[in-house]
């Protein structure tokens, strides 16, 4: 398994998504099940989530991108999710710019400096 | 006082060159772990800085990469739904690679090219540059975040870690280590007790066997006044008066 390569999904509006498959890191697998997700504005929380939750499952997947603004969204899910693997990266998408404070890793790292930077 | 929490045990010597045997082990894995739980913080440290480094990065190279996504989509025109159909394999994978600080495995990703790239033909009518740009933009952010991600992993690994080694040197600290120096300290008072008792034990008996010797001389002075037993013992080699036997 530690040899076999694994994947990087995304969860993400469209334009993140299609840039991401441009780089080259889209997959189909054998159940015809893609390995990223579009999430556009009609998209309901609750499919969101069963997505996070199934890539979180599948054993190929070892880092999950996820657009800032949707991870809002789940938060709490994200937030339940603490084993390393698969990682959870919170990457701004085009609409909305990054803000670290809203980053679950990032609020655990300034907890740990207090504030000093 | 001695029956607060201590080990269990009977206090003889053995017993107490056990417990000191297990205090000085205690100690050594107390250093120890100090030590670990010190190599991991300072990793820690650094893996920090780099997190925080790096998203910041971030922040800019996927502005950069959205940039070029919104150039091309103008000179080529639609092709999202293109791309999001037209995915079959994957052509970048990461691997996970262990590695080691102070005994904690680290998984760190490593990202590298498989296969071809299948959206070759999008724009080969026009746009192609500007795809291949944003193709490039976007393989630099990926790279960014598979490195991104491995410290991420670092990070979430060596803070349960830190966690499980400041828990064990606390423990260590404030539990066991008390417990033994308790132990010892209930050993030791119990084994003085017994040597005092062994010493008052002795002196008794001293007493007694010094009573008995006055309580019998007493008594041979008694019978020598009476003259039932007198200091000359015969003695048989210098008897003179002793008549010879002749058979």
């Amino acid at each position: 398994m530690a040899s076999r390569g694994k994947l990087i999904s995304i969860i993400g509006d469209e334009e993140t998504c299609v840039g991401f498959l441009m780089g080259g890191i889209g997959e189909m697998n054998k159940e015809r099940q893609p390995n990223f997700k579009v999430v556009d504005k009609d998209t309901p929380v609750s499919e969101i989530e069963e997505t996070f939750k199934t890539f979180v499952k599948r054993s190929d997947i070892a880092i999950i991108l996820i657009n800032q603004n949707v991870a809002e969204m789940i938060r709490h899910e994200i937030d339940k999710h603490t084993s390393s693997i698969p990682a959870v990266l919170e990457i701004p998408s085009k609409d909305a710019p990054y803000d670290p404070s809203k980053d679950s890793i990032l609020k655990r790292a300034k907890g740990m400096f207090g504030g000093s930077d | 006082m001695s029956g607060r929490d201590r080990i269990a045990i009977f206090p003889s010597r053995m017993a107490l060159t056990t417990m000191k045997a297990r205090l000085k082990g205690a100690q050594k894995g107390h250093s120890l772990l100090k030590k670990k739980a010190d190599a991991l913080q300072m990793r820690f440290r650094s893996i920090l800085k780099k997190i925080v480094d790096t998203k910041e990065l971030m922040g800019e190279v996927m502005k950069d990469a959205a940039f070029s996504l919104t150039e091309a989509k103008f000179v080529t025109g639609e092709f999202k739904q293109e791309v999001l159909q037209k995915v079959t394999k994957a052509q970048c994978k990461v691997r996970d690679r262990k590695d080691n600080v102070a005994g904690v495995n680290i998984p760190i990703f490593e990202l590298y090219q498989d296969g071809k790239d299948a959206n070759e033909h999008i724009g080969l009518g026009r746009g192609g540059q500007k795809l291949t740009s944003m193709k490039q933009y976007y393989s630099k952010a990926i790279e960014l975040l598979v490195n991104l991600a491995s410290l991420q992993t670092s990070f979430i690994v060596l803070d349960e870690a830190i966690k499980i080694t400041n828990r064990r040197v606390n423990a260590i600290e404030h539990v066991i280590i008390p417990k033994l120096e308790r132990t010892i300290a209930y050993i030791n008072s119990e084994l003085d007790e017994r040597e005092r008792e062994e010493f008052f034990r002795l002196k008794k008996i001293q007493e007694k066997k010094k009573q008995a010797r006055e309580r019998h001389e007493a008594n041979i002075a008694d019978l020598k006044a009476k003259g039932v037993i007198s200091d000359n013992v015969p003695n048989m080699l210098e008897d003179e008066h002793d008549q010879d036997l002749l058979f």
